[in-house]
């Protein structure tokens, strides 16, 4: 199947703190359109999930009439509802569940629930074409680190190593604190890092030789904090761009060689980056660097995608339709700590 | 007149089916933690048992509580994206107005939910009709009077409010939300309708007043509590 005979599918997305709604047909994107509470969020230093609930339910219905308008659709041109059944905060979830069971319901079209990070994993292929089969994925953002290993995203995805800790985008927001830089903190410390010099301080790279493809972030905001507080009690002035370089460059030094270490250990060579903290410029750049060294394609789709959207869970529902699997039941529950071997439900 | 009506605000998920005269169907259960799961198969059911399609509805209705916010969420996200599907309008009427439109007592009486936190969701109403007060949100020990206290909120506390206070429902029926809505929409005209849609739901002090605003509103929830959140301080210290 090609082209206009492809089914058009929904996909809404309502994890954290992103209102999200895609639309695509087969690997085409027709819409992804986003309302964020980001904003209010801002001022409480981290996602507040009832402001975040609140915030979906407000921001629904005007989020898929802009996409459908968006993609020049009507309602009536929608052949299936995707939406992300977990893992995530758990009011928040419940209100794309509610709202896609309805869609699915009053248009009497198939729904599909499926797992966030393999919709992260999904979205690519919008943009870079099928995914090779298997694929290496490692998803980095405030609420997710994880490693993964792709059969087929649409059948299987294994779990190889996640944080046993913060998650990275979480110890960005941590560091941005204890340096005085604004909530989220990824974009500022990677801004403030071009700089300065990621070799300024060796900042401690937890679990760097202890053989699991797992990640632990919390020794390291510590570490951060410490460093500067004794700067600042000695009265001496910290370089917030070298702090930063320094931090950001032990992050993404053990996220890539987790990564690479996941691709030789099992022999494969495509390797996929996903999440918000995919859009870190030095991430991008060593995670490069180190693929092509070790003779692995590298695959981020662009940042707009990297974040959570709607496109990715719709990517990763017409992945389903187009492999025949059997859609959901409306009696699916939003489940905050959905389990990766669940892809769907 | 055909009215799909539904409630998630209090631990009975209902749905109903309503023609203006009489309820043609009706799904009720009572599970405070399955809102999500259970409200679009309810859904469902109603409209095949009655062989009614959405797009013969003349509107959804839904409860807007107040209620613990996660459940309630889902009725009013369920009522919305519905209408907007089907092309009807959405209303939403208070839940608490449900429950005293179901009610066999004359009045005056409060009726009382469950708002957690040892807290009840209240409002006090002249007759089943007429809401006077509220809705709030206090302390059991702070109902007033010796008015009897309807629903939940007042069983749950009855060693406070009084045993002999006690009267029912206990929880909304959709049946009675259906009821009450088809009763307020019959004499409207579309314009008219569409307007209420419109009106947001707050407290009212006057009966005219209330007879006029209290029971049809847009869908959106009553939360009568802001999200528990601080803002931070300065970044704790590592060091000691
Ligand atoms: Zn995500």
């Amino acid at each position: 199947m090609t082209g206009r005979d492809e089914p058009i599918v929904l996909g809404i997305e309502t994890s954290c703190d992103e209102t999200g709604v895609g639309i695509v047909r087969g690997h085409t994107l027709l819409a992804d359109t986003i309302a964020s509470s980001m904003e209010e969020h801002a001022r409480y230093g981290g996602v507040v999930p009832e402001v975040a609930s609140r915030a979906h339910l407000e921001a629904m219905t005007p989020t898929v009439e802009s996409a459908l308008a968006k993609a020049g659709l009507r309602f009536s041109d929608i052949d299936a509802v995707a939406v992300t059944a977990g893992p995530g905060l758990a009011g928040a979830l419940l209100v794309g569940v509610a709202a896609a069971k309805a869609y699915a319901l009053g248009l009497g079209v198939p729904l599909y629930g499926v797992n966030h990070l393999a919709a992260h994993v999904a979205v690519d292929q919008l943009e870079h074409g099928p995914l090779p089969k298997p694929a290496i994925a490692l998803l980095v953002s405030g609420g997710h680190s994880s490693l993964l290993l792709v059969p087929d995203v649409a059948q299987e995805v294994v779990s190889l190593g996640s944080t046993v800790d913060d998650a990275a985008g979480e110890a960005f927001d941590k560091v941005a604190r204890v340096l005085g830089l604004p909530f989220p903190g990824g974009p500022h410390i990677d801004r403030a890092a071009r700089e300065g010099s990621g070799a300024a301080v060796a900042f401690p790279r937890g679990k760097y030789d202890d053989g699991t493809l797992d990640f632990s972030f919390s020794g390291l905001k510590t570490a951060v904090a410490r460093w500067v507080e004794a700067r600042q009690a000695a009265g001496e002035t910290v370089s917030v761009p070298d702090v930063a370089a320094s931090f950001q460059e032990a992050v993404v030094d053990v996220l890539t060689r987790k990564a690479l270490q996941a691709c030789a250990r099992h022999g494969v060579e495509d390797l996929l980056i996903g999440g918000g903290v995919a859009a870190n410029s030095r991430l991008r750049a060593l995670a490069q660097e180190r693929c092509d060294a070790a003779g692995v394609r590298l695959r981020v789709p662009r940042p707009g995608l990297c974040t959570d959207n709607g496109a990715m869970v719709a990517a990763l529902g017409s992945e389903l339709v187009a492999a025949g699997v059997a859609p959901s039941t409306l009696e699916i529950p939003a489940d905050s700590s959905l389990p990766i071997t669940a892809v769907h439900v | 007149m055909l009215v799909l009506a539904f409630d998630t605000a209090t631990p009975a998920v209902t749905a109903a089916l309503h023609d203006g005269g009489r309820v043609l169907a009706e799904s009720t259960t009572i599970d405070a933690r399955r809102h999500g799961e259970l409200l679009a198969p309810a859904v469902e059911r109603v409209l095949r048992e009655a062989g009614v399609t959405l797009r013969d509805l003349t509107a959804i209705v839904a409860g807007t509580g107040p209620g613990p916010y996660t459940g309630l969420r889902v009725g009013l996200m369920t009522a919305t994206a519905l209408a907007t599907t089907a092309g009807v309008p959405a209303f939403g009427v208070c839940t608490l107005d449900a429950l005293a439109y179901a009610t066999e007592l004359p009045g005056p009486f409060l009726v009382a939910t469950d708002a957690r936190r040892k807290e009840v969701f209240w409002a006090r109403y002249g007759d089943p009709r007429t809401r006077l007060d509220g809705p709030r949100v206090d302390k059991p020990h702070d109902l007033p009077g010796e008015l009897p206290v309807v629903g939940a909120g007042g069983r749950m506390y009855a060693d406070i409010v009084g045993p002999g206070r006690i009267s029912g429902p206990e929880h909304p029926s959709a049946g009675a939300l259906a009821a009450l809505a088809a009763e307020r929409l019959a004499p409207l005209s579309a314009e008219e309708a569409a307007e209420l849609a419109r009106v947001p739901e707050g407290r009212v002090d006057s009966v005219e007043k209330a007879q006029e605003l209290s029971v049809l509103g847009p869908p959106r929830p009553i939360y009568l509590r802001r999200p528990d959140a601080q803002v931070p301080g300065a970044p704790k210290k590592v060091t000691a």
